[in-house]
């Protein structure tokens, strides 16, 4: 299915889960200090695992950097 | 006294503004020599060709995260932003900027107000980068703020203090820690900040972008620590005229 992970089209597996698109986008697979929001919404940690992704879906893949 | 800002205290009253270092490496040299124990750090997309972690030197070194909103132009926005910050680094602290001009960096007074009371209204313990206004101040302190940070001058631009006058008004009407926030070139600067009484000093360029960061982070703790001591020892009144320090009886005549 086509999604958005920050702000670039991708494919990812049919069942796809929100960890499947932390690491397409590259984030440590720990996931400390990245957060995640599908539509403008945050995906608490502890959900990545059992959230489905669903087609058209925009999500973001935030972490820390340097700043303010 | 250690500052105290929402039942946690810190014996440094110097926050460090983590953004601008050159590497990681210089940020940790710098974060050292400045005695902060309380640092900010950003969110932003994921970079997979980023090396090391700023969570990872900031927890070595023992400081405590305090996520920004910064690039946040809306209340909507900023809200957003910390609340995934919340997820991401696991503190309910935000130092929340809600910006409203991309020239000056002066926040947008509406919208950081709005945001102010909808993150207190969340649990957040809300340390707004606010103008150097003191209805705004006050209206902020009001929403619940945990502390109010007024800028001396524009976030980068090391003009200092521009109004000392409205900074003392904030100061002496505020009952949580005022925080100076933004401006700040050189180390008088912080020093005229603690001596007008305020509570702490937030910055960052000054550090990072300074040609020697470690050295000029030691600096600005020399600088906090002393205008703090300043303040809080009377200073004598201006006059417009001398007065000796030395006895002026018994002076021998000698021609």
């Amino acid at each position: 299915m086509r999604v958005v992970v920050n702000g670039d089209p991708r494919e990812l597996p049919d069942r796809a889960t929100v960890a499947d698109a932390v690491a397409a986008a590259g984030a440590a697979p720990d996931g400390r200090g990245v957060a995640v929001a599908i539509d403008g919404e945050v995906v608490p940690r502890g959900r990545w695992e059992a959230t489905a992704v669903e087609a058209e879906q925009r999500i973001e893949v935030l972490q820390a950097v340097q700043g303010g | 006294m250690p500052l105290e800002i929402a039942g946690r205290t810190f014996e440094s009253r110097l926050i460090l503004g983590t953004g601008g270092f050159r590497s990681l490496e210089v940020m940790a040299d710098a974060l050292r020599e400045s005695g902060a124990e309380l640092a900010t750090l950003a969110l932003r997309r994921v970079d997979p060709g980023a090396r090391g972690s700023i969570v990872d030197v900031l927890d070595a070194a023992g400081a405590e995260l305090l996520p920004n909103t910064a690039g946040c132009y809306t209340a909507t926005d900023a809200i957003a932003t910390a609340r995934l910050a919340r997820e991401a680094f696991e503190t309910d602290w935000v130092k929340l900027e809600v910006i409203g001009d991309d020239r000056t960096l002066l926040p947008d007074p509406t919208e950081l107000l709005e945001a102010a009371e909808a993150l207190v209204a969340d649990g957040f313990t809300v340390l707004p980068y606010t103008n150097d206004d003191p209805v705004l101040a006050r209206r902020l302190e009001d929403a619940g703020c945990a502390a109010v940070m007024p800028l001396g001058s524009p976030i980068g631009s090391g003009m200092g203090i521009r109004n000392p006058y409205n900074l003392r008004l904030i100061v002496e009407q505020a009952g949580v820690p005022v925080i100076l926030d933004a401006g700040i070139g050189t180390a008088s600067d912080a020093a005229l900040a603690m001596e007008a009484g305020c509570d702490g000093v937030l910055l960052a360029s000054a550090i990072s972008r300074a040609a020697d960061p470690a050295r000029m982070a030691r600096a600005m703790r020399l600088a906090v620590e002393a205008g703090r001591l300043a303040h809080a020892s009377g200073r004598i009144p201006r006059r417009r005229y001398a007065e000796a320090s030395t006895p002026t009886e018994g002076l021998p005549e000698l021609t």
